[in-house]
């Protein structure tokens, strides 16, 4: 899976099932404080994540998550 | 430290707004020709047959649409219950001329009438069955499937700060939910209340009530199934949506030069005592003098009764020895909007005091439709079986359910 494809993937999600902003999705964007996620929308972000990866997040794997790019590492360490 | 309240201290309670989503029309002009013109919400849903069901018979409407109106996370809580409530309750907001800048700056509660979220539950129980990991039910799974849906969505919605709970009082649930809210406005503890009654449509939900063999099993024409106090009635036909109405003191309806719809002049509440399932005479007579008592009226004065009659044999012909016996002879009209809309359960005791609030504004009395031959017991009623044109000054309307739960509301046309 490359990074490529695991970034316009996210992307996707974000803004289809998560409603965010096309314009607000940038890298360096905070997922709390600039694309507006919850505590309840993380737990959909594993549910989608699961749905979209096979991949299993747990809460731990989220301690380091603060912007959208750490968010795509997270994901993409899943495959490495 | 106990609070009395003195007599002349009690608040006079108004409806000032109203809303609908139900199988006879989506909102309340719809709902009014429904009703003026006889027409059924009842149609066959045959996937219940396959399921299980000995009755394909429902009253019908779809889950609306709620993506322009509410942000994801708003929907993602939201399961058929809070869906059919937030239609309803945006016409009666609307109605009552409640903005959300008005919700902001003044304490509005709400209190509405849900039993059940089944399909909801099933689904999320499903979805851990199947992936072995509750996380993947989502976060919306809690919100949706608990009994205070309907209650918990609307408060953070409307962002409303007063009274906020809900009602589980079966099929009389949505008349509890306006009995209460009246209660908390008439002694002065809330002025505004939005209150209603929320009943969900699908299989998941109704099929331990139809295997008491107690629903309609006419199959030739859905429209003729629900057919409450007829002789050749045969059982209740389920249904539902939701109904909404905005309850608060005359005072601020006046003060904030609201539309005041009518008076609710009393409710009166009782329990069977008996039989889980099988209603009496006692219960419903009892609730009907409690009402009449505290409205302070003679049930001469009564012009409709909304007769809760189901459609069941002993229900219907019970509710009529009850209702003859606290109005006797030449008592009032009486019928049974059931015949049209099915048993809308726990939105039933809403949703009727809307359908009669409606007759009460255009002057008419509903129709039960497929009342062709009145059993002994309701004959000695004065039953409506045709559209009649007639003025309502004061109607009661009825509400009972499983484990003998009674509810009657007595409501007065204003100004």
């Amino acid at each position: 899976m490359t990074k490529e494809f695991i970034v316009e993937k996210i992307n996707h999600l974000l803004v289809d099932e998560f409603e965010v902003e096309e314009t607000d999705i940038i890298p360096e964007a905070n997922l709390k404080e600039t694309l507006a996620l919850d505590s309840l929308d993380f737990v959909d972000l594993v549910v989608a994540i699961e749905a979209n990866f096979g991949i299993k997040l747990v809460g731990e794997d989220f301690l380091n998550v603060n912007t959208l790019q750490d968010f795509y590492n997270l994901i993409e360490s899943k495959f490495n | 430290m106990a609070v009395f309240i003195l007599k002349k201290d009690m608040k006079r309670v108004v409806i000032t707004g109203m809303g609908i989503y139900s199988c006879i029309g989506k909102n309340l002009s719809e709902v009014k020709e429904s009703l003026y013109n006889g027409t059924s919400g009842i149609v066959f849903d045959e996937e219940r047959i396959s399921f299980g069901y000995r009755s394909s018979l429902t009253g019908k409407v779809e889950e609306p649409d709620l993506k322009n109106l509410l942000s994801r996370r708003e929907r993602i809580s939201m399961g058929e219950e809070a869906s059919y409530a937030y239609v309803a309750t945006l016409e009666a907001l609307e109605y009552a001329k409640i903005d959300a800048a008005f919700l902001a700056k003044n304490e509005v509660g709400i209190l509405y009438g849900n039993d059940s979220t089944a399909k909801s539950v099933i689904e999320s129980v499903d979805k851990i069955r199947e992936k072995k990991d509750t996380t993947l039910v989502g976060s919306g799974a809690i919100f949706k499937a608990m009994n205070s849906t309907v209650t918990m969505n609307l408060s953070t919605i409307f962002k409303l700060t007063g009274v906020n709970f809900t009602i589980s009082a079966a099929c009389a649930s949505g008349s509890h939910a306006i009995g209460m809210a009246y209660q908390l406005i008439k002694s002065g503890l809330q002025d505004c209340i939005i209150c209603g009654g929320v009943q969900e449509i699908n299989k998941w939900a109704m099929g331990s009530f139809d295997g008491l063999g107690v629903f309609a099993t006419q199959i030739e024409d859905p429209t003729k199934a629900s057919r409450p106090f007829d002789k050749d009635r045969n059982g209740l036909v389920p249904s539902g949506g939701a109904a909404t109405l905005v309850v608060e003191s005359y005072e601020s309806a006046v003060k904030r030069g609201a539309p005041i719809i009518a008076e609710i002049l009393g409710y009166g509440f009782s329990s069977n005592g008996e039989h889980i399932s099988t209603p009496n005479v006692d219960g419903p007579s009892i609730a009907m003098r409690k009402a009449l008592e505290q409205a302070a009226i003679d049930p001469k004065d009564i012009d409709y009764v909304n007769a809760h009659a189901t459609s069941t044999p002993v229900g219907d012909a019970n509710e009529a020895k009850a209702i003859f016996e606290v109005f006797g002879e030449n008592g009032p009209y009486v019928s049974a909007t059931k015949s049209m809309t099915g048993h809308e359960c726990w939105m039933a005791g809403a949703s009727e005091v809307i359908y009669s609030l409606l007759m009460m504004q255009h002057s008419f009395i509903a129709p039960t439709i497929n009342l062709e031959n009145p059993d002994e017991d309701a004959s000695k009623l004065n039953l409506v079986n045709k559209t009649l044109d007639k003025k309502i000054d004061v109607f009661l309307s009825n509400s009972f359910g499983f484990g003998g739960t009674n509810s009657a509301l007595i409501i007065k046309k204003m100004p």
